[in-house]
């Protein structure tokens, strides 16, 4: 398998002005007032992705995601270090970036390819393809300062998804469009898995991540704290949000940990359609009250159930405490899931503890139904 | 492949690799600039026609200054002025202009300064066509032999003004005033450059007689404004309408000095476009933090 992207001991440093000495007559009157800071954006950056594999990026804000993607794209230069890509590239940091507000949508098609660096004979070869995508057809002809905000990013998306570049680079977008964009988005991105293409997606969803990543690389101020499988990466992504979340609280005092799940029947082990009770021992400093989050996921990753934690209070007193969790009816069929624990603030989601994979829970069924829940479903023929 | 230094010829080849974006930015800023009027293009004639129409009855009716057809003297050197002038006074700013774009879409930033020089080439092809349909209406032939200089000219022309155009929209991205520093010196650059004067009456004889002719081409604005003049109003010594002494308009130099004139200042051309792109690389790097 080839690297079609190598990114080798990348640093970004900003320097910021505190105050702008922009104009001739101050940088002449006090050349070297206005105090300035160094700002490490990103500090020895090195990964590579393979051609084929959909690598997310993954990270809180702030944390030098957008900087790295600007990086690779080339919009930003790197301080230090280098990056190089095999193919042609097409990005999408920020939908309609390039377009003219007072052109067309059929110019702004033109003008948008060749700045993703494409010809216009290729472009004129796709045109109809990308207006198809983007359902614009009526409004081709007018000028995209009348579009609404959903046209613009449709518009945008089709040009850069039917241009066909062997990387495609997308940033936080998909989160614009309607759920059927969405979708018809979602559709192309597995279209471009199967076609062998190399995609770089960052988001701080980790739901997206797991919809469609092999794998995830995730930046904490500037550094990279993880590369590896999605589900690993982003249990390493949530541990670090929850250490920043201890890390800020006032008083520096309140530190909750989950030590550990226990089922008093010794095991995880449940049949289809029937119950499971287990204990959550938590440990904490001082009294606090939360509500317990659970999450459910199959082993591939997918979410399959995560519960309101409003509906499940629990107030803590300082040292170990033990709280009772029954899972009712378990409607799960055959394999093993991972349990996700967690306790969040009553108000807010603040995350106050979080454990995952935290136990491995059998699901045993006997029936014929496949698939990761049983909807019963009866048929009649009239 | 991005690194924090990209070589010179890196940059060349990117530059020629994106050469299309180029030509729709270029066709872009034009559509743009005549979106909604029925003329177009057509008003990029009418303006410099008008002008040409007002010199002509200006400078042979009102002020008669003796010498015949000074309008084709001046507006050869204008048009040379003209590319020069609106090249670099829309460039310097185009930088900081279309932030949003540098910002977020990624292909060789010096192409923003070159489309817009881009576009005054196309004001320059204009203007002589507008010449040269005037030349035809009074019946004043140009050089012919003379008019293979032209292209030579123009390249350096364009050379110098891209040049320009390049180092100043970086450099007013780090200082704002630059703008309209600019401004103040392109009308400086202007009087001393001899487009409404003419060159022998202006102090380069002087400076002929001491040796010091030199001086007055450190303005690289001189040949080409010249040679455009030789090619177009050709006349080096006219005899004055009002008076009837000769009066002496343009240097007296023979085609192989005009030759060498213009192939030297290609070659000068040359080389600052590629120190201009060094610079601009090296003043790239912080665009972001300063935009």
């Amino acid at each position: 398998m080839t690297n079609v992207i190598e990114v080798q001991d990348i640093s970004k440093r900003f320097t910021i002005h505190h105050e702008r000495n922009q104009t001739l007559k101050e940088r002449i009157l006090h050349p070297r007032s206005g105090s300035s800071e160094i700002f490490d954006a990103l500090s020895d950056i090195n990964f590579t992705v393979a051609q084929g594999e959909t690598l997310g990026i993954v990270g809180h804000n702030g944390s030098g995601k957008s900087t790295l993607l600007k990086c690779i794209c080339g919009v930003l230069k790197p301080t230090t270090g280098q990056i190089r890509l095999r193919g042609n590239l097409a990005a999408l940091l920020e939908l309609g970036a390039g377009f003219q507000h007072e052109l067309s949508g059929r110019d702004n098609v033109y003008l948008y390819g060749s700045m993703l660096g494409f010809t216009r004979k290729m472009v004129d070869a796709i045109f109809d393809d990308v207006v198809a995508f983007s359902e614009l057809e009526h409004f081709i002809d007018t000028p995209v300062k009348f579009y609404s905000s959903g046209m613009y990013v449709r518009l945008a998306f089709a040009v850069a998804v039917n241009v066909n570049p062997d990387i495609l680079v997308v940033d936080e977008v998909l989160a614009v469009g309607d759920e059927r964009f969405q979708a018809k988005c979602i559709d192309r991105i597995r279209r471009f898995q199967r076609e062998g293409r190399t995609i770089l997606l960052v988001t701080h969803q980790a739901d997206t991540v797991r919809a469609i990543c092999d794998r995830a690389i995730v930046l904490d101020h500037g550094n990279m704290i993880a590369d590896g499988p999605v589900t690993e990466a982003l249990r390493i992504f949530r541990e670090r949000l929850l250490g920043d979340v201890i890390d800020h609280r006032p008083g520096g005092s309140g530190v909750v940990t989950i030590d550990g799940l226990s089922a008093p029947s010794g095991s995880f082990e449940v049949r289809h359609g029937s119950s499971l009770r287990f204990d959550a021992t938590l440990t904490c400093d001082h009294a606090v009250s939360g509500n317990l989050v659970i999450e459910v996921f199959t082993r591939t990753g997918l979410l399959v159930s995560r519960n309101d934690a409003e509906a499940s209070p629990v107030t803590l007193r300082p040292g170990v405490n033990k709280v009772g969790v029954e899972l009712a009816n378990v409607p799960l069929l055959d394999g093993v899931y991972d349990l996700n624990v967690g306790l969040v603030e009553p108000q807010g989601a603040t995350m106050l503890a979080w454990r995952e994979k935290a136990a491995s829970l059998q699901v045993l069924y006997d029936g014929r139904s496949s698939g990761v829940v049983a909807i019963e479903s009866s048929v009649t023929q009239w | 492949m991005v690194s924090a230094r990209a070589s010179l010829r890196t940059r060349l080849s990117n530059l020629i690799a994106r050469r299309e974006l180029l030509l729709s930015l270029i066709t872009s800023d034009i559509r743009i600039k005549y979106k909604g009027s029925a003329l177009g293009l057509f008003w990029s004639m009418l303006s410099p026609a008008l002008t040409l129409a007002t010199y002509y009855l200006v400078f042979s009716v009102f002020l008669k200054n003796g010498i015949p057809l000074f309008v084709v003297y001046l507006f050869a050197g204008l048009i040379v002025w003209n590319m020069f002038q609106t090249a670099v006074s829309s460039a310097t700013g185009v930088i900081v202009d279309r932030a949003g774009l540098v910002k977020k879409v990624s292909f060789p930033r010096e192409i923003l300064a070159l489309s817009n020089v881009g576009a005054s080439v196309i004001y320059f092809v204009i203007q002589i066509v507008v010449l040269a349909i005037f030349l035809a209406i009074v019946g004043h032939a140009p050089a012919w032999g003379f008019l293979w200089l032209l292209p030579i000219s123009f390249v350096a022309l364009y050379l110098l003004t891209a040049s320009i155009a390049v180092v100043m929209s970086a450099i007013t991205v780090y200082l704002r005033d630059v703008r309209h520093l600019m401004d103040v010196v392109l009308q400086l650059w202007f009087w001393v450059s001899p487009v409404v004067y003419s060159y022998e009456n202006s102090i380069a004889p002087a400076l002929r007689i001491r040796g010091l002719t030199a001086l007055y081409f450190i303005n690289p604005m001189t040949p080409i404004i010249l040679t455009f003049q030789r090619i177009f109003y050709v006349n080096t010594t006219v005899r004055s309408t009002t008076t009837g002494l000769p009066l002496h308009i343009l240097p007296a130099w023979s085609m192989t000095t005009f030759a060498e004139v213009n192939v030297g200042l290609l070659v000068f051309a040359v080389a600052l476009f590629l120190v201009a792109l060094v610079i601009f690389g090296r003043l790239e790097g912080n665009f972001e933090s300063e935009l």
